[in-house]
């Protein structure tokens, strides 16, 4: 067995146990931790693949920002989760029945698919993988060039995501007091200095 | 299967890869399942199904030697990392509410 196939078979075991371990773990804590570490074995597979950029994108995007907001929300929370994960039992059977019809199907379709006749000469117009040059330069010429609306518009989205985010959690307290620096600038001569005896006030 | 050019996917096959998408993406699905009162782990198990599809696309441009699916992958990515921060807001807009996060109780609009 050579190299690849090992490093192939250590990501793929931990990404599928760690991706089991998800959904089981008592503690929603853990189960963003086994999800940290299910991102960065899908990331070893990518490399793999020969896809770096995508790889790093896992593993900065997912692993730095998602899971961490992920982390974030389980512990801002005060859930019991012991009580939300009671009666889990319940759902099993209907879980394992749909999960196994599904594995079924899927399987199915592993079993008999082929490529139509006229796929390979549509895919001929397509962008190459070509041997010189790196995986992330290759990608940024297509991305600013064929598909600059469509990264436009990922950047909308996230955009979007961002003002939609923060509208949703901000919240205005009514009895905080805060600094307002204008009525400070712009107050009157309505404020004077006052020389108090002590012992007497004002 | 019969394709044109050669597999571009060193090692393993393509069938492996495809493999281990589909074993993430019915864990997540039987997450859902598994965990239907709480959303944090149901949201948690969206990410594993868009993860396994993220592998599906990668692998199939590299045995087509194709880089759109690369290109496709980030734009999922972008969708997903969206998601999640605005599913978690609404998340911890609902808990400020209501003081839970039980899907059960999430009935105020008796739908």
């Amino acid at each position: 067995m050579g190299l690849t196939q090992l490093a192939f078979y250590v990501f793929a075991s931990v990404a599928v146990a760690s991706g089991v371990l998800v959904i089981l773990a008592r503690n929603p804590v853990h189960s963003v931790l086994w999800l940290i570490l299910a991102f960065f074995s899908s990331a070893g597979l990518m490399v793999l693949l020969g896809a770096e950029f995508i790889a790093m994108l896992l593993v900065i995007v997912y692993v730095g920002a998602v899971a961490v907001l992920f982390l974030f929300v389980v512990m801002m929370l005060d859930v019991d989760f012991a009580e939300l994960k009671r009666g889990l039992a319940a759902y099993l059977p209907v879980g394992a029945l749909v999960g196994l019809v599904l594995l079924v199907e899927l399987g199915l379709v592993f079993g008999h698919w082929a490529l139509a006749d006229a796929a390979p000469n549509a895919r001929a117009a397509a962008f190459a993988i070509e041997g010189g040059v790196a995986n992330t330069e290759a990608l940024g010429r297509i991305i600013y060039d064929q598909y600059l609306y469509m990264f436009q518009a990922a950047g909308l989205i996230l955009l979007v995501a961002m003002i939609g985010a923060i509208v949703l959690t901000l919240r205005h307290r009514p009895h905080i007091k805060r600094q307002d620096v204008l009525a400070q600038i712009y107050r009157g001569r309505d404020v004077e200095l006052k020389d108090v005896e002590p012992g007497q006030g004002v | 299967m019969e394709n044109g050019g050669a597999s571009l996917i060193a090692g393993v096959g393509l069938e492996a890869y495809l493999t281990v998408a589909a074993i993430l993406f019915v864990t997540g699905i039987f997450g859902i399942f598994l965990n239907r009162k709480n959303v944090i782990v149901i949201l948690m198990s969206i990410e594993l199904m868009l993860l396994a599809v993220n592998i599906n696309f990668v692998a199939f441009s590299a045995h087509l030697g194709d880089l759109v699916g690369q290109v496709f992958t980030l734009f999922i990515l972008t969708v997903a990392a969206a998601e999640a921060a605005i599913g978690l807001a609404i998340l911890v807009c609902f808990f400020r509410n209501r003081g839970t996060i039980d899907v059960e109780d999430i009935n105020m609009m008796r739908g």
